[in-house]
């Protein structure tokens, strides 16, 4: 399977407080996009996979919506933000075997709405209160909203036990801001923050400030996965999948283990590094889910880049933003660019690894380690790109 | 004390699945469910959509029966929530989220009550108390305990 298959054409839409446009026009947008990017038609795509999330559209419905006509792959996927690491692997298993050709992979939203609050779209967790038995138990606590308390949980832990500080998780925030301020597309361009003004910034749920938060966007990002050697004779440069792996801990919530701080991204990282036969210290770029910036740190550990626990003290040089040694969410990540999910980080990797970034671009891009993570890290995705086989 | 506010905060509704942990909750008691097998004991509560788990995460035996736990913890993490989403939690503002390590091995998040913000600290006893919200239903909160 290593490098069998490639990504051939990328499609990102506007993003951010976009209006008049409904989840399947952003899918479609995306996909245009992504089949003009590659040089490919409509008829030639006979694999869907669509991102499930909480918009209905984003179902195999799409298909007849979109009119897409003989398809020979159609799945709506979730393994919330891992999806997009695990609809490459099933694409590119599909494609290996076979089972269709040229698929389309998608991630679209829009829970923005014109003259509301992001706190009134659908990420407000307020919608769910109509719950009963458990499920209406930690509303009674006051627990509402999405992720924010159990990602606040997990991150106040790993303070507990490491000394992590607000000053390493906020210079996670900073780099990525920098890099966004290289990134026209991302909705942060032309906002600059500096590690005083994350620190300023009010709590939303503490230890999390609101620019340890992700963004919320409308918008859509597409790929096109095919064969490696289709993908050759294809208008850009093939992104190749050389490694992937999923990797899913449970939580038990039992005393035995702490999956707050130790993650899927271990196991997962292992597995997708060990198809690719790449070594950690061969990664030239990372594009690591941040739906807070407690999730990179997190996810840098479980890599290996430095040992568990020490995450913070590991970040808190700013490597990890522009001009540092490693490069991170060189888009700005979906705490400054736009939040579609695991389609934010990959569809970054892709632009790296062909060294389409133009000001952003890394130097070195040969190898691009791409993560996912859904849940309260409960999900995890791997995907080892790479600008040659 | 607060002043009593005139909004309502939410009051769970017990379905059957839940109902034998809310009946005890009224009478001062936690109950979790514990392997008849293997004697482990669950969380009351699943994770995501937090469905009670049908069977025993350890030897996955499908014979659980709820079981009076102790009471007794210490605090795992807690979270101080800033945001207002409900209008009943206003003047209550930040109010902490708290994730209890019980002694039987478990996780639950609940509220610690009795404490002021400043004084939580990861590692804290704890001791279940018991919050009336309604004629009918009560909820399991912690409140500062003993060291073991």
């Amino acid at each position: 399977m290593r490098g069998q298959t490639a990504i051939a054409g990328l499609g990102i839409t506007e993003m951010g407080k976009v209006y008049g446009r409904n989840v399947t026009d952003f899918a479609g947008d995306a996909i245009a996009l992504a089949l003009d990017d590659a040089g490919l038609e409509k008829s030639d795509v006979d694999g869907l996979l669509m991102n499930a999330n909480h918009s209905p559209e984003m179902a195999p419905m799409l298909q007849l919506s979109l009119g897409l006509e003989d398809l020979t792959l159609i799945s709506a996927m979730n393994g919330y933000g891992s999806s997009a690491g695990t609809m490459l692997q099933y694409a590119a298993h599909a494609i290996a075997t076979g089972q269709a050709g040229v698929v389309a992979c998608v991630y679209a939203d829009a829970p923005l709405s014109q003259g509301g609050s992001i706190s009134q779209s659908s990420y407000s967790g307020r919608g769910i209160g109509s719950d009963t038995g458990f499920a209406s138990l930690r509303f009674a606590y006051g627990d509402y909203g999405p992720a924010n308390t159990s990602y606040a949980l997990a991150c106040r832990r790993h303070m507990h036990l490491y000394g992590t500080t607000h000053d390493q998780l906020g210079t996670i925030a900073v780099g990525q801001r920098e890099w966004a301020q290289l990134n026209p597309r991302a909705q942060m361009h032309g906002k600059p923050m500096t590690l005083a003004d994350y620190h300023d910034s009010r709590w939303v749920v503490e230890p999390l400030h609101l620019f340890d938060c992700c963004l919320v966007s409308n918008g859509a990002v597409a790929v096109i996965v095919t064969s490696a050697e289709r993908a050759r004779e294809l208008r850009q440069p093939p992104v190749y999948l050389l490694g992937f792996g999923q990797a899913a801990p449970g939580d038990n919530r039992r005393a035995e283990r702490e999956p707050a701080v130790h993650t899927g991204a271990r196991r997962s990282g292992e597995l997708a590094l060990r198809m690719a036969d790449v070594a950690l210290e061969e990664i030239d770029v990372l594009e690591l889910y941040d739906c807070y910036t407690y999730t990179v740190l997190v996810t840098l550990e479980d890599y290996g880049f430095c040992e568990k626990g020490e995450g913070g003290a590991f970040v808190e040089d700013g490597k990890l933003g522009p001009g540092g040694s490693l490069p991170t969410n060189t888009g700005g990540g979906q705490l400054s660019s736009f939040y579609m999910w695991g389609f934010t980080p990959l569809s970054e990797g892709v632009i790296q690894a062909r060294g389409q970034g133009r000001e952003r671009q890394v130097p070195n891009h040969d190898l691009v380690l791409v993560s996912g993570n859904g849940g309260t890290l409960n999900w995890h995705s791997t995907t080892v790109l790479g600008a040659a086989r | 004390m607060k002043p009593h506010t005139l909004l309502a905060k939410p009051v769970p509704i017990p379905d059957e699945e839940s109902r034998p942990f809310f009946d005890a909750a009224r009478a001062g008691v936690l109950l979790l469910l514990r392997c008849g097998a293997c004697d482990t004991f669950m969380s009351p509560t699943g994770g995501i959509g937090t469905p009670l788990r049908p069977r025993c995460v350890s030897c996955f035996s499908a014979d659980l029966a709820w079981a009076a736990a102790g009471g007794k913890g210490t605090l795992y993490s807690f979270a101080l929530m800033h945001q207002l989403y409900d209008a009943a939690f206003a003047d209550e503002l930040p109010y902490n989220i708290s994730v209890v390590e019980l002694d039987e091995g478990v996780r639950m998040t609940a509220n610690v009550v009795d404490c002021a913000n400043e004084d939580l600290w990861i590692g804290m006893p704890l001791e279940v108390t018991f919050e009336q919200l309604s004629e009918g239903i009560a909820i399991p909160k912690f409140r500062p305990g003993l060291a073991a």
